[in-house]
């Protein structure tokens, strides 16, 4: 996973690449809950163009950190979602998260 | 077409990613389409992981996988030995995680419900669970 820093914008991007399951998840959550509890960014970006799989750990990676991110104010947003991840957020009500315009 | 297979492992998370490749290796025997493949992949996904973080919780047991094709439809079998469900038709409510500090979404039967075309739960507490799920590969495809 790559992370992005946009300072002054205030925005955070992790870019996934990898597979997410409930055993790459776990290591994303450590990576994202440092950098998120670090920098406390207004908004937290998850870039899902290089994902080529999810299964509901997904979910609960984004539920998770939507808990913390909405602790001190901050917004997720969810970018270059495909429609075989979309299928996994519509049915799990995280659809509204999801940005359908280009980020800057 | 008509083809059985049988894989078994150890439920570790690393395993997780075998599993459903393994599975998904096998069933594109029947030309299934991408979005039928990732159907597939996540519903074995789901199954697995839920025999490692419930079935056995703290230990290490043997998950058993077995699949049978049969003309355009596929069969998966998932099962352990392990803790058993309580209540099936609890755990298959949507958002419902007996794991609450796990972070699970509680949405892994609704996904392979969603995404397969039937699933059947079989538990029984200190015995173990299994899991069938059938999928109709569409003709049109090939």
């Amino acid at each position: 996973m790559n992370v992005k820093h946009f300072i002054e914008d205030k925005y955070l991007v992790f870019e996934l690449t990898e597979e997410i399951d409930h055993h790459e998840s776990e290591k994303i959550k450590k990576r994202a809950d440092y950098e998120i509890q670090r920098l406390m960014p207004k908004r937290v970006v998850f870039d899902f163009e290089k994902v080529n799989f999810m299964d509901s750990a997904g979910i609960g990676l984004i539920i998770g950190r939507y808990k913390t991110v909405s602790c001190y104010g901050g917004k997720i947003e969810l970018i270059n979602v495909n429609n075989k991840l979309r299928k996994i957020f519509e049915l799990s009500g995280l659809k509204r998260f999801i940005r359908e315009e280009k980020l800057v | 077409m008509n083809n059985e297979m049988k894989l078994e492992f150890l439920s570790k998370s690393a395993n997780e990613s075998f599993a459903r490749i393994a599975v998904a290796a096998f069933v594109s025997q029947l030309d299934p389409t991408i979005e039928e493949i990732a159907d597939i992949k996540t519903s074995v996904s789901e199954a697995v992981t839920n025999c490692i973080i419930h079935a056995y919780p703290d230990r290490e047991g043997i998950i058993k996988i077995k699949s049978v094709l049969n003309d355009n439809e596929v069969e998966i079998e998932i099962s352990d030995t392990g803790e058993g469900i309580e209540n099936v038709e609890e755990a298959r409510t949507p958002l419902y995680t007996s794991k609450v500090n796990l972070e699970r979404s509680g949405m892994g039967f609704t996904i392979i419900e969603n995404f397969m075309d039937d699933l059947r739960v079989e538990s029984i507490v200190g015995i173990g669970t299994k899991l069938t799920m059938k999928k109709i590969i569409k003709k049109e495809n090939t």
